[in-house]
């Protein structure tokens, strides 16, 4: 859920404002129908921290410009997802997600989600921070909608074969899991109707400044990550399998890239995204990437 | 029952009601409601931290004893110490203690402002489903009788089996009555390598104890897994059941993760008629909450530190009454039991603090096809449900307060009324014949100059 940091992919314009759209209907359709336990000042505070920590960043690492869309795409992510019982973290959270991006680095590539690596590390420090992955609740109405916009999302960031391996993985860890328990299959059904999962595959691990850069290593990470994912869930009967296996599998993204490189920028292949003859060259969108 | 309430009690509801400072507040708790407001309801503590837990299972069954029986699923052996026989008043006081309730207020008169209050509360209590028990071996089956163990007035089997058909064909032998498409659920649960825990009365030995009615039964155990089987109910196909389920933890409050967890609407002003008839309201509220959520989310009716109050529905628990319903954690020291007076001692804070979460859950297999899966949150925010009643001044006097009180009165009367239909779903009509005409203002039909010269 942070960067998706290139030029316009299409004639729509950049696609992270369509992402922060997306993420902004999502957080009002959340607290205003859903009623998630969002503290009051969380959003302000978040959203402000952010940026002041992503404008300080950019002083501080003497990039050319401030840009906020990245770090607004990291701060809705947050309240979409961290639950609070104190202000201060939610603002700590802010900081450890944006400026993370720009410390913990392995070739010029953050290693975290900037939000998965900030609500990890909170639940490991305090116990004032949780998820409530069941906050969304199964309605199939509204798995549907959030797949779509996902999709598009996750497609216009063109790592959707990521998401795909990994909720592909998943689900037929769940239903195998099932079949072999000699449980209904409603049961599986419904826990991939989990709007918060819909939500990680198709906003979270997609992310393409954090997935490897290869097809095939993506591929590979998002069955990892489905499998990690499971292992914590039904295996250790931990909540949030999805969040701790993400940041876990993350250090191996370097790994992968070095194994299997890639083009960092996939979709400058003219194969994938036709319309992309009408962006930037790629040496521009590499010098805008440092920028975000 | 009467009983002095704190002030600090009034203060938090009155914002809204009088800026005044208040210092003449006394209340008492009218008579509670003290019925079976949910049929076929079960009852079940869970006292939790890290992986230990400890779980009593309400028994109000009401039928013959040597008719009783529970099969529940559990993740791990158990010895013979791990199971407990409890005390069945404790449940009850957590449960009045946890309750909805109900605040009410007097309106002072706006030209002399002074208020009243009082307070009840609703309580819960309904038999767990049963079926009839007999014990048999039958190795032939596959099924293993891992324990049996005499606890209190219970017989005690811990069983495993190779195959849930011999299971269920055991079960059906030795007198369960095991609902139709049991096999299944029975097998899922033994390919977690769950156990079964079997208890059914020991007539001798109830007779001897001198108990006229079923203890609750307690288990003790070690497992990552914090959950609550409810699968096997669920196949008992008559309608919805109702679950209340109390937890009592270190850090906070507690939610399931694979079902919504909504709160219970609360702190609403309701129409004074309601007093009367608090737990038909309660009742027909928590219906119409369960259609609004399609029957697919859990309530939570309650979260607080079990240390204090406010309002207290019932005293709250000591140390001791919280360590028989499992609360281990806590270091001995003195309880703080109130005495009297206004009941709302302090937390107790720190690492020997005991959150209370109070889940309402009414299910059936339709909407609920999986356990209930909980987690312990960092939440430690306060809530209860909460009631409020709002009596009129009626009093004649004229003061310019007083004509702008009574010109807002109505327009209260009947956003209450509107509150309560939209909560229960009863005819607004209806509310507003119950409510009565308002409090009238003092016609006064005297010329002026009789006023004047009064």
């Amino acid at each position: 859920m942070s960067a998706v940091p290139h030029p316009p992919a299409s004639r729509f314009g950049d696609p992270r404002y369509y992402q922060i759209a997306v993420l902004t209907g999502l957080l009002a359709y959340g607290t205003l129908v859903l009623e998630f336990d969002v503290r009051r000042w969380q959003i302000p505070l978040t959203l402000a921290v952010a940026l002041v920590t992503q404008w300080a960043c950019s002083r501080l690492w003497k990039l050319p410009a401030f840009d906020p869309r990245s770090a607004l795409i990291s701060a809705l992510s947050l309240c979409l997802l961290l639950r609070i019982d104190t202000l201060w973290v939610a603002a700590a959270a802010a900081v450890v997600a944006i400026a993370s991006k720009f410390v913990v680095q392995v070739g010029k590539k953050h290693v975290f989600n900037p939000t998965n690596g900030a609500i990890v590390l909170m639940l490991l420090i305090t116990p004032a921070a949780w998820l409530s992955p069941a906050q969304w609740g199964s309605v199939a109405f509204f798995a549907f909608l959030m797949a779509c916009l996902g999709g598009l999302v996750a497609y216009r960031a063109l790592r959707s074969d990521v998401a795909l391996a990994f909720i592909v993985v998943y689900a037929a860890l769940m239903f195998g899991r099932s079949y072999y328990l000699g449980e209904p299959m409603t049961i599986p059904t419904r826990r991939l109707e989990s709007g918060g999962l819909l939500l990680f595959t198709f906003f979270m691990i997609s992310d393409p400044r954090t997935t490897p850069d290869h097809p095939i290593a993506r591929v590979l990470f998002g069955a990892l990550v489905a499998f990690v994912a499971w292992y914590i869930q039904f295996r250790l009967f931990r909540t949030n399998g999805v969040i701790w296996s993400l940041a876990l599998c993350a250090p191996l993204v370097p790994v992968l890239d070095r194994v299997l490189p890639g083009r960092r920028f996939a979709w400058t292949d003219a194969a994938v995204l036709p319309l992309l003859r009408r962006t930037p060259s790629p040496a521009i969108a590499l010098e805008r990437i440092h920028v975000s | 029952m009467k009983r002095r309430l704190s002030l600090l009690f009034g203060l938090a509801a009155l914002v809204a009601a009088a800026p005044a400072p208040a210092d003449a507040f006394c209340g008492f708790f009218v008579s509670k409601a003290d019925t079976k407001l949910f049929n076929k309801a079960s009852k079940v503590v869970i006292a939790r931290d890290g992986n230990r837990t400890v779980m009593t299972m309400s028994n109000d069954f009401k039928g013959e004893p040597k008719e009783f029986a529970i099969v529940v699923p559990v993740p791990t052996f158990l010895q013979k110490e791990q199971i407990h026989v409890g005390e069945q008043s404790l449940i009850d006081h957590l449960d009045a203690f946890t309750a909805p309730r109900l605040v009410e207020y007097f309106d002072e008169n706006p030209c002399d402002r002074r208020r009243y209050m009082t307070d009840s509360a609703v309580r819960m209590q309904a038999p767990m489903a049963a079926g009839a028990m007999a014990q048999e071996s039958a190795k032939r089956l596959g099924v293993t009788i891992e324990a049996t163990y005499t606890v209190g007035e219970y017989d005690i089997l811990i069983l495993s089996a190779k195959e849930s058909g011999g299971l269920a064909t055991w079960l059906t032998q030795n007198g369960y009555k095991m609902p139709q498409g049991a096999a299944p659920v029975l097998a899922s649960y033994l390919a977690q390598n769950m156990r079964f825990f079997v208890a059914k009365v020991n007539i001798g030995e109830q007779a001897k104890l001198g108990f006229n009615y079923l203890r609750p039964l307690q288990i003790a155990y070690e497992s990552p897994k914090f959950m609550l089987p409810i699968r096997l109910g669920t196949l008992n196909a008559e309608g919805t059941q109702e679950l209340f389920v109390f937890t009592l933890t270190n850090k906070g409050r507690v939610e399931t993760t694979n079902y919504r967890t909504v709160r219970l609407p609360s702190d609403v002003e309701i129409p004074t008629y309601v007093k009367s008839d608090f737990g038909r309201f309660y009742k027909s509220m928590f219906t119409t909450q369960v259609q609004k959520q399609s029957m697919s989310t859990v309530f939570l009716e309650y979260a607080w530190d079990t240390g204090w109050c406010d309002p207290c529905a019932a005293d709250p628990l000591s140390n001791d009454q919280l360590r028989k319903l499992g609360v281990f954690w806590l270091d001995g020291g003195a309880a703080p039991t109130p005495t009297g007076g206004p009941m709302r001692p302090m937390p107790r804070g720190g690492a020997g603090s005991v959150f209370v979460t109070r889940l309402h859950v009414r299910y059936d297999g339709a909407h609920f096809p999986e356990d209930l899966v909980f987690q312990e949150t960092g939440d430690r925010s306060n809530f209860q449900g909460r009631y409020i009643l709002r009596h009129a001044w009626t009093g004649t006097e004229t003061c310019s307060e007083a004509d702008a009180y009574r010109g807002e009165l109505s327009t209260r009367r009947e956003k209450e009324a509107q509150t309560l239909a939209s909560l229960t779903g009863w005819d607004i009509n209806e509310i507003r014949r119950k409510q009565g005409p308002g409090p009238r203002a003092a016609v006064d039909d005297r010329a002026w100059w009789q006023r004047l010269w009064q």
